[in-house]
């Protein structure tokens, strides 16, 4: 059968074969070549020189995230934070007079997009450094490709373990789900009281498996019980049947560490189906639409947060003011980190400028052949300063790198009560 | 056994969805011989219709039940005339091809409104607005029936009752049988056999919009591929209930409904997508025509 199907084929090719050349000469058809490839020749040459001219005096910056998908606002808030950081430094004369430029790429929160994202910005736009993704998943996906070319990566808010576990050259500017599951599940068992919980996780999320096995090992450990652990995958629009079975085991709280388009109808379908108890969360619930989704159902749910935009703090006030007064809206936790990682970035170029600069010459613009090795060393050398930061100042407190590249700071419990955020209490690490 | 009831009431709203969305296929099928794989996606575009529709009648503020009635309409004549098009557009040319031409084509049309949704509407989830406010009722102690699921239950059972009365009680009811029977005796009698699928395809449409607005309802999100796998699971539903088969279908989607709940409640969610592919894998072992068809009997 199939041997029949190969003889069609290389019959019809035969026959188009033949049709060509009966209805061309050779010259013509030579001709014709020549003629492409001297037009591809001459596209070619001024493609490269105009982008060559365009691109020859900014240090480039890469950034991957999801701009569109079920967490479209977790790579706009990302990107508003980024752009804001960015623009104030250029609008300051940039650094040593070089501007910088920020090339984001949309990866519609899916990790095979990201890995794509990730190797263009590396390969073909040559940035110096990376930011993103939000979601674990999605920088997991691109960061093996910065660590195999040695161009630093900083997440601003990946908190799962595994992504600065990929290799030196990736850092992260939160917390991490060990600790954010751990208060958690402290938060459970000694201010609400619980004793008993469920769990509604992603199965097909890093992010939620890891922060879900942290909350139930922390919890358990103390004396809790995990009653019910229940699974659902990113894009389910039904949990009541994961709920139902949640219900017949009556606990008193349920952690649901997703994001927020699902965790909006979770809180939905669970009240809908009488269940009382709280829900409690992590750093995924952050985005506007979380309340647009859940609406009422979500009053009395808790969830770890890395600031809070109402925090007295004179530095996050005057970041809330600027980001309103150019985006309107109030930025939120990702946004905030994102504005600490493009600044840390700057901050720590800066260091390198005044340090070595000829390392930073090499990073201004495109690398010619001679350049490509001092290039190499300049970020390695980059990424060493980074290495070593100590108390940065940022909006969501100060940044401390430790050994294994993870920010050591505080996690933030908020309420939601009426459709708003009310501020409970911080956790130091 | 509270438990289990609280799935049961679950299973069977889920599964009358897929039953509605199950009828389109398989009178499609049992009246041209074809899958049409776009079916999933006027689905969808019934969501989207009405999520503008229900904007334009004064949501996300409260909404009275005509104006929801109002809504439903417009969502299920707006696809009506979607799969009208589709069917005068892309598969009546098609009509003397081979049937496996045409099921391809029914893929392309299928890809197309998936990604004609994703530049009109935009690829990011929208929330449905409320129209129907959402309360609960106990229906015996510990089962909760919302009255969504009650919205649900009873739009769909209304019009699948309307659609048996159409189809046993009138005139083109009985024509759809007969070219279901046979296309060109039925041609050689006399009915007009295109305006027969023109109208299958019309009530087929429309019922799909109906699903989708039921579902946008009770599970308020939507986005241009939500369509994808509900199509996919109403087809096995619908092969499962033997495809050409209206009762068939039916009963199809409430087994899938249910067998789908009782999974991801009892077993793991894991397996939410493998059982209807189980199921499928089975019948076509065990029976092929599915529960209720039987090679030659009534299809429509």
């Amino acid at each position: 059968m199939s041997w029949f199907l190969v003889e069609r084929v290389l019959f019809l090719f035969g026959r188009v074969e033949q049709e060509v050349k009966m209805s061309f000469t050779r010259r013509e058809v030579l001709k014709g070549i020549a003629f492409c490839v001297s037009l591809f020749a001459v596209v070619l040459t001024a493609c490269s020189y105009l982008s060559c001219a365009k691109k020859s005096e900014e240090i480039r910056i890469g950034e991957f995230g999801s701009l569109t998908g079920t967490t479209a606002t977790f790579g706009i808030s990302t990107k508003n934070g980024i752009d804001l950081a960015i623009e104030e430094i250029n609008t300051a004369g940039g650094l040593e007079g070089k501007l910088f430029k920020v090339i984001v790429e949309d990866d519609q929160g899916r990790p095979e997009e990201a890995a794509t994202a990730v190797r263009k910005l590396i390969e073909q736009d040559r940035v110096i450094a990376v930011l993103g993704e939000v979601a674990s998943s999605r920088t997991l996906a691109g960061a093996p490709f910065c660590q195999n070319a040695g161009v630093p990566m900083i997440t601003p808010s990946s908190t799962n373990p595994k992504v600065t576990e990929v290799g030196d050259f990736v850092f992260r500017v939160c917390f991490i789900d060990p600790f954010q599951g751990k208060v958690a599940a402290l938060f459970a068992y000694d201010s609400l009281g619980a004793r008993k919980a469920a769990i509604l996780r992603d199965i097909k999320n890093d992010y939620s498996v890891g922060l879900a096995e942290f909350f139930a090992t922390t919890l358990v450990s103390r004396g809790g019980k995990i009653v019910g652990d229940e699974s659902y995958s990113e894009g389910d629009i039904d949990f009541r049947a994961q709920l139902t079975s949640i219900k017949a085991k009556s606990p008193d709280v349920i952690f649901v560490p997703g994001y927020y388009t699902e965790v909006g109808l979770v809180a939905r379908q669970a009240r809908e189906l009488g269940i009382k108890a709280p829900l409690l969360g992590g750093d995924g619930w952050v985005s506007d639409r979380l309340i647009e989704i859940g609406g009422a159902a979500l009053n009395g749910c808790y969830f770890t947060n890395h600031y809070w935009e109402g925090d007295p703090d004179p530095a996050v006030q005057s970041f809330v003011s600027a980001y309103k007064k150019r985006f309107g809206g109030n930025p939120d936790a990702l946004a905030a980190l994102a504005y600490d990682a493009a600044k840390l970035l700057v901050v720590s170029l800066k260091t390198l400028s005044s340090e070595d600069p000829g390392a930073f010459k090499t990073l201004v613009g495109n690398p010619t052949a001679r350049t490509e090795k001092l290039r190499e060393e300049a970020l390695a050398k980059l990424r060493d300063i980074l290495a070593v930061t100590r108390d940065f100042p940022g909006v969501t407190g100060s940044i401390n790198i430790d050994e294994k590249r993870n920010a050591v700071k505080p996690a933030i419990f908020l309420k939601i009560e009426n459709g708003e955020y009310k501020y409970i209490g911080k956790v130091l690490p | 056994m509270q438990e289990f009831l609280q799935q049961l009431v679950n299973g069977i709203t889920w599964g009358s969805i897929y039953a509605l969305i199950a009828l389109g296929y398989t009178m499609v099928y049992g009246i041209l011989r074809l899958i049409n794989f776009a079916h999933g996606d006027v689905y969808m575009v019934g969501a989207f219709v009405a999520y503008f529709a229900a904007r334009l009648v004064g949501a996300p503020g409260p909404v009275s039940p005509i104006a929801a009635v109002l809504v439903l309409l417009i969502a299920m004549g707006s696809c009506a005339l979607l799969g009208v098009g589709i069917e005068r557009g892309a598969y009546k040319p098609l009509r003397k091809s081979p049937r496996l031409t045409a099921l391809i084509t029914a893929i392309g049309v299928s890809l197309l409104l998936e990604n004609l949704g994703i530049i009109v509407f935009g690829p990011d989830p929208k929330f449905f607005p409320q129209i129907v406010t959402p309360r609960q009722m106990e229906l015996i102690p510990g089962v909760l029936v919302g009255r969504h699921q009650i919205v649900i239950l009873a739009v769909s059972i209304l019009l699948m009752l309307l659609l048996q009365l159409v189809v046993l009680r009138t005139k083109i009811g009985k024509a759809m049988r007969a070219v279901s029977f046979n296309r060109q005796a039925a041609s050689l009698m006399g009915i007009s056999t295109d305006n027969v699928i023109t109208f299958t395809f019309a009530v087929g449409s429309a019922l799909a919009a109906a699903a989708g607005v039921l579902v946008g309802l009770s599970n308020p999100k939507i986005d241009p591929l939500m369509g994808i796998m509900p199509g996919i699971k109403a087809f096995v539903a619908a092969v499962l209930g033997g495809i050409g088969n209206i009762p068939g279908a039916m009963i199809g989607g409430l087994i899938m409904g249910v067998a789908e709940v009782m999974v991801v409640g009892y077993v793991s969610s894991t397996f939410r997508d493998a059982i209807a592919f189980a199921l499928l894998i089975v019948i076509l072992l065990v029976k092929p025509t599915g529960l209720l068809g039987t090679g030659m009997a009534e299809k429509v």
